[in-house]
């Protein structure tokens, strides 16, 4: 199953929204031990009397998928598909915070409505009044993927079709509380831009969100072809990984040596890390390899940026030098492939092309 | 050609029972599950009445058998115990399925224990037993069911609030009629918790009666738990294997209201689109439905957007209709796949269950709901609805197999 993304959004750490192709300044976050998005003016895309009541990932996904929209150049789209790990926690913290402070009296529902994962996929539906397809997955490292699998079931039964898929993922002082305890991430504050180095332990946690609108034509404004993504749960052996990485290629056509860079989700974790350095040597050696972690940090929908990095990099024929990993440079730029795992249990490949 | 896709295995477990046979026997003895709250320790227990499962997590535990523990949240253990009966209904072997899938769905996912956890990291922040928080979010669950009954082909959760299992087995569906997989086990699993108690009773939509759908003194729904999943699979497969089917998914709808973020459409927009996909998807006409088995929350207002939208899609002679919510409670994400495994049911068994506690036709609709059992019934086409927050709705239809 393939489709052509239209538009492409990404609100992230980095300067990325509002803007063609890469940002020139890159954002360095030394001190914090964590990557926040850089919020949009909001202004631009919500009625102030309607964002007033919305949490603050909400406002910044419902504005990143009306600029996706007006991006594509379409008025309604036929489905909204988002996907996200943990949705709206910041509202599911302060309900079930008031529920305990409050003894369960007199508490105010706004937080619950607004907690709920398809609050975002709502929220864009109501701004635009869209009655069409609506679903939001919850999964883990695979909430994008499964967005994107159904945004591509729509397009191969109807090729006209026009679907925004995308996925959100926030982070909050008590989830990143929480998650450190658990040791996911580096001890002492590093430059986030030198995250990806050989032998460290632990991560840095980030945020983002991202849009896509998929349809099965291609045209002018077609940024990008999706040939194909697959997923791949709890492998039992980097074999298993290297056999499905090589057919997953081969199936849509081609071989390892049609590979013009691969986009990888390493994060600077010497554990999670580990496989795709052993691809590197392995069924992608002699590939370009570049990287993304270090400008958008961990999270469980990250993959959305490295295919928002990858839909950039295919229409603009041109590698940000931030992203480069060894000495390789990529020559072409028409096949792009993106591997990406969280925490050794949910595997994503893409398979993007050049129109 | 497109794969027709048939259920060849069912399973569920619920406040009005613990496996199919159970649940039948509630629904054809008008037995409801509703009752007083006894396992979550809330300011609630007596005023709010729940559709609670009455086995504490140890005891469903001990039920779930190896490869579960003391740490499994409740969504993952009701999960476990609904998906096994399935599988083993469709006669699958663990682990040995290649093109097949796990497709759940839940709302709140490991809640349940998050709230233990929570309790104390606010008071503390470096306290809160980690192993509570862990399986908090949607796909923990998941994993685990999946893991129990051995599939890895491909794995994923929907949380589209109360639609939530009906899409799970609308992906399904999908993903074999594409030919992506040949089997599927889809369904959904939500416990009760202390978070979904409060956040529905601060909306004031919770009736401090058993609730009564489709009634004129209808106040507000009961919480319910439970899990429920259908194994699906193609065509091409069960003529392979010449296995008894019990029913074909031959329609399905999904629609978005896009009216209010919580609140319904009066004119029921979201909920009509919904149903009339779900009719052409199948290639019926709204005559051949023989009943429909209502997302009929009994809220003020689901009720009559949902009564409302079925008179406009059924503008002749309306089927048999009723809402089983008043056995199970509103089990949230599972309650799409609960009132699909309950379809399933009535196509086999002949038999429509009554909705209970009907006294008084509502003011704004020309019908009632059934309210006597109704048996030796020849059913072809059920109608399931399944509505949301976000305006997700969403419609299955499940037809007998000649």
């Amino acid at each position: 199953m393939k489709a052509f993304i239209k538009s492409a959004v990404a609100i992230s750490p980095q300067k990325t929204f509002g803007i063609k192709g890469f940002p020139t300044e890159v954002m360095d976050y030394a001190e914090t031990g964590f990557l926040k998005c850089i919020e949009p003016l909001y202004r631009d895309f919500l009625d102030p009397m309607v964002s007033r009541r919305m949490s603050r990932i909400v406002k910044m996904s419902v504005c990143g998928a009306l600029g996706c929209i007006q991006n594509a150049g379409i008025k309604m789209p036929d489905g909204i598909i988002t996907g996200t790990g943990l949705g709206c926690i910041e509202d599911t913290e302060k309900f079930l915070g008031s529920i305990y402070t409050g003894e369960e009296r007199l508490l105010n529902p706004t937080p619950f409505i607004q907690s709920t994962h398809n609050t975002v996929a709502g929220a864009i539906a109501l701004a635009i009044k869209c009655h069409a397809y609506n679903a939001t997955y919850a999964h883990r490292g695979f909430s994008f993927e499964s967005a994107i699998l159904d945004a591509l079931l729509h397009v191969s039964e109807n090729p006209d079709t026009h679907i925004l898929a995308g996925s959100f993922d926030e982070l909050t002082p008590n989830s990143y509380q929480i998650t450190r305890r658990l040791g996911l991430w580096k001890t002492e504050p590093v430059s986030s831009l030198s995250l990806i180095k050989e032998g460290g332990t632990g991560t840095m946690p980030g945020e983002g969100l991202a849009f896509f609108m998929l349809t099965g034509k291609r045209d002018d404004n077609s940024m990008a072809q999706l040939r194909s993504m697959r997923t791949l749960y709890k492998p039992h052996s980097d074999e298993e990984i290297e056999n499905v990485m090589t057919r997953f290629i081969e199936d849509a056509g081609l071989s390892s040596s049609d590979i013009d860079m691969a986009i990888l989700g390493l994060n600077g974790d010497n554990v999670s890390d580990r496989i795709y350095r052993h691809l590197m040597k392995g069924v992608l050696n002699g590939i370009p390899v570049s990287c993304f972690k270090h400008l958008c940090g961990e999270y469980d929908t990250s993959s959305s940026f490295a295919l928002w990095l990858a839909s950039v990099i295919v229409q603009s024929r041109q590698v940000p030098d931030c992203i480069r990993l060894g000495d390789m440079i990529p020559e072409k730029m028409n096949q792009i492939l993106i591997y990406n795992h969280l925490w050794g249990v949910n595997h994503s490949m893409y398979l993007l092309s050049s129109c | 050609m497109q794969n027709r896709v048939f259920v060849t295995g069912i399973g569920i477990i619920s406040a009005i029972g613990y496996d199919t046979k159970e649940v039948l026997v509630s629904l054809l003895n008008r037995r409801s599950g509703i009752g007083s709250l006894t396992l979550i320790d809330s300011v609630y227990r007596n005023e709010i009445p729940v559709g609670e499962i009455k086995a504490s997590n140890h005891d469903l535990q001990q039920l779930a058998g190896p490869g579960s523990n003391k740490w499994n949240t409740r969504t993952t253990l009701l999960g476990v115990l609904a998906a096994r009966e399935a599988y083993e209904q469709a006669g699958l072997e663990s682990g040995t399925e290649s093109r097949a899938g796990f497709i759940s769905a839940t709302t709140v996912g490991g809640m349940d224990r998050s709230e233990i956890f929570y309790k104390k990291f606010m008071a503390d922040k470096s306290r809160g037993r980690l192993k509570n928080i862990i399986g908090h979010d949607c796909g923990d669950s998941t994993e685990k069911i999946a893991d129990s009954i051995g599939i890895k082909g491909f794995v994923t959760t929907l949380n589209t609030a109360c639609s939530s299992s009906a899409n799970s087995i609308i992906l399904g569906t999908r993903l074999i009629r594409n030919g992506l997989l040949d089997v599927v086990v889809a369904g959904g699993t939500d416990a009760l918790t202390l978070f979904t108690l409060n956040g529905f009773n601060s909306l004031m939509i919770l009736d401090r009666e058993i609730c009564r759908p489709f009634d004129e003194t209808r106040n507000g729904l009961n919480l319910g738990e439970g899990s429920a999943f259908l194994v699906l699979e193609s065509e091409e497969r069960v003529d392979r294997s010449g296995k008894k089917v019990l029913c074909e998914i031959s329609g399905f709808g999904n629609a978005c209201d896009a009216f209010h973020q919580t609140a319904s459409s009066p004119e029921g927009e979201g909920a009509y689109l919904s149903m009339k996909l779900a009719l052409d998807s199948a290639g019926i006409l709204p005559g051949d439905i023989d009943y429909i088995n209502a997302h009929g929350t009994g809220t003020r207002n689901n009720d009559l957007s949902e009564g409302t939208a079925v008179r406009r899609i059924f503008p002749a002679e309306l089927p048999l209709l009723s809402s089983t919510k008043s056995y199970t409670g509103h089990t949230l994400a599972a309650a799409g796949a609960i009132e699909a495994v309950l379809s399933v049911l009535a196509i086999q068994n002949g038999v429509i269950y009554p909705n209970l506690n009907f006294s008084r036709q509502m003011n704004e609709l020309d019908f009632s709901p059934v309210t006597e059992l109704i048996k030796d019934i020849q059913i072809k086409h059920i109608m399931s609805n399944s509505f949301g927050f976000g305006g997700n709705n969403s419609t299955l239809i499940l037809s007998r197999c000649s």
